[in-house]
């Protein structure tokens, strides 16, 4: 784990001292994301680099792990820590395999078993050892390089990991696929990781807890939920965006607001079944689906009411459904593309697992501000 | 016509002094690589002293070679080398300070700063930095200094014949001196050449040394 004791950041200017970083403390778990997050010149890459130790403290101190990094050689200390900046840095001399390995040779490790790491820690981002261990950074792409700096820095498989703006130079495509990669890889992983971003999309996106600077002061240190819900100040509110209750529609899967209570019914169900389920249920509609599982229309009791027969002469179509893992922003852009106030879930065979109302979703985003913790 | 047939009649003289004037240009270029270098890489460190010195070997460029070699004479005349082979290889290396202390010099300030934090943050210091990225990036620009050094100082040499130290320049002093054409045109084509093929030989060795990822 990473922690942050009042630290401090003083520079000597000619009109007089700067405070760049005005006594920040904060702690973050071990295998964590922090996502260090504010506008130009907050002190965030300051305070990141302070850790490592590009920049020296003006006062404070830093603990990783529990020990006290002034203990350390600073050599010795950024050997330890993974480090990855905006602008890549693959050395141009080395191949892909040198590069990644740089650490691991500075520390002396054994040839063979560090050139098996590589082509490992490539495998695990999708890029083809066989391929891409003799070829050159200038021979890679953009999304490509940044991959192979990120695994570069896990390569001594450092504690912790130090990134400062690693996406902002790939193109929004590749950086959303390079995000997702990252996050599954983390599932495995699990270091200790702190993040650089001015992108409050990426901050939400990325981190499990966000760090939210301004003029060199931590204004808040909470979840991405919590920082969307409450916001502490007018700037913080300001900065997240007044569409933040949309924002926090993405932190949220479907699954986690469908309710399971009234199931499917099949084609051949009588009108007064169905008239009867929906009273017991106390739902204005129920989902048809086929012999299979899948949904394949709807039917609602103000239509039902006094008509005889069964199901299949009176369903109505479904104009959408909604994929269990997508997340509530998807789910909302689709009740509103096809003014509904439901949609119909399926999982990942198309199967009917229930639905969601946008009142579910209105009172989870409620709950979730009522209450105080996660 | 009467080159031609001097030139064949005369050409173990013509490859003797050709091996000469080689061998003054590459011991004295030679030791301008193994001392400019090292200065090179070392006024990185220091932009004030860079200044001085980058100075200080252009100032010595703007000496005329003929001037140059007029002044080796007293110096060396002390320990009794005032003519001859050393002092034209002094003169040389002198003239060599500039293009290769300027392009290692060059070459390393102009790494581009991404690369130098990315070493620093992983846990390099200065020297290993060097070793492994800075000076691999900076030869083939090294390189290209070496290569102006050797074909400027080739027409130096030249001139180098008039304080006894021999080479092509023999050819062309005794033509000018005999009014023999033959000589003058012989001694003109023999150093041109030479700084030609001096030139594509050198171009060889750089991209040969050159690292594979940073060639074009």
């Amino acid at each position: 784990m990473i922690k942050l004791d009042n630290l401090t950041k003083t520079f000597a200017t000619l009109r007089g001292t700067v405070t760049a970083v005005d006594r920040v403390s904060l702690e973050v778990p071990a295998g964590e994301i922090c996502v260090l997050l504010g506008p130009s010149g907050c002190g965030k890459t300051t305070t990141l680099k302070m850790i490592n130790r590009l920049i020296m403290p003006s006062s404070g101190k830093i603990f990783i792990n529990g020990k006290d990094t002034d203990a350390y050689d600073v050599v010795d200390l950024r050997r330890s820590i993974g480090y990855v900046i905006q602008q890549i840095g693959l050395f141009p001399n080395m191949t892909v395999e040198d590069n990644i390995c740089v650490v691991p040779d500075l520390l002396g490790w054994d040839r063979a078993k560090s050139r098996k790491r590589a082509a490992e820690l490539l495998a695990m981002v999708a890029l083809e050892p066989s391929s891409f261990l003799k070829r050159y950074p200038k021979e890679l792409s953009g999304g490509q390089q940044q991959r192979v700096g990120v695994i570069r820095a896990l390569a001594a498989d450092p504690p912790v990991l130090l990134m400062d703006e690693p996406f902002g130079a790939i193109d929004p495509i590749n950086r959303e696929i390079i995000q997702d990669e990252f996050l599954k890889m983390q599932d495995q992983i699990r270091k200790t990781v702190m993040f650089v971003s001015h992108d409050i999309d990426e901050a939400v996106k990325m981190g499990d807890r966000i760090a939210i600077f301004r003029d060199g002061r931590l204004e808040q240190f909470d979840t991405p939920d919590n920082v969307l819900a409450h916001p502490v100040n007018a700037f913080i509110a300001s900065f997240v965006g007044r569409d933040r209750t949309l924002k926090r529609l993405r932190l949220v899967k479907v699954a986690d607001a469908m309710r399971r209570l009234a199931p499917a019914i099949g084609l051949e169900t009588a009108v007064t079944d169905a008239l009867r389920l929906m009273d017991e249920h106390a739902q204005p509609m129920l989902v048809v689906s086929d012999a299979e599982g899948r949904p394949c229309g709807y039917v609602a009791c103000d239509l039902l009411e006094g008509r005889p027969g069964i199901v299949s002469e009176h369903r109505r179509d479904l104009p959408a459904t909604v994929d269990l893992d997508e997340d509530l922003r998807s789910a909302v852009s689709l009740m509103f593309a096809h003014d509904m106030r439901w949609l119909a879930c399926v999982d990942s065979r198309g199967l009917f697992r229930g639905c969601v109302t946008q009142e579910d979703i209105t009172q989870l985003l409620g709950d979730r501000r009522r209450s105080d913790s996660r | 016509m009467g080159t031609l047939r001097f030139i064949e009649g005369n050409l173990g003289v013509i490859i003797q002094l050709t091996l000469q004037h080689i061998s003054i240009v590459g011991v004295a270029v030679g030791f301008a690589i193994l001392t400019g270098v090292p200065i090179g890489i070392a006024i990185t460190q220091s932009r004030r002293a860079a200044d001085a010195v980058l100075y200080v070997a252009s100032i010595i460029m703007t000496i005329p070679s003929i001037a140059l070699f007029g002044v080796m004479i007293p110096v060396l005349s002390l320990i009794g080398q005032g003519i001859g082979y050393l002092p034209a290889v002094i003169a040389v290396l002198l003239y060599s300070q500039l293009p290769i202390i300027r392009n290692t010099y060059t070459a390393i300030t102009n790494v581009d700063p991404a690369l130098r934090e990315a070493a620093r943050g992983m846990g390099m210091t200065p020297l290993q930095r060097l070793r492994r990225v800075e000076i691999p990036l900076a030869v083939p620009v090294i390189m290209a200094g070496v290569r102006t050094a050797v074909v400027i100082n080739i027409g130096v040499t030249a001139i180098a014949a008039y304080i006894g130290a021999g080479g092509l320049g023999v050819l062309i002093s005794r033509g000018i001196s005999q009014t023999d054409v033959r000589q003058l045109v012989t001694g003109a084509i023999a150093v041109s050449l030479l700084a030609i093929v001096a030139d594509y030989l050198l171009l060889w060795a750089q991209n040969g040394l050159t690292p594979r990822g940073v060639k074009v």
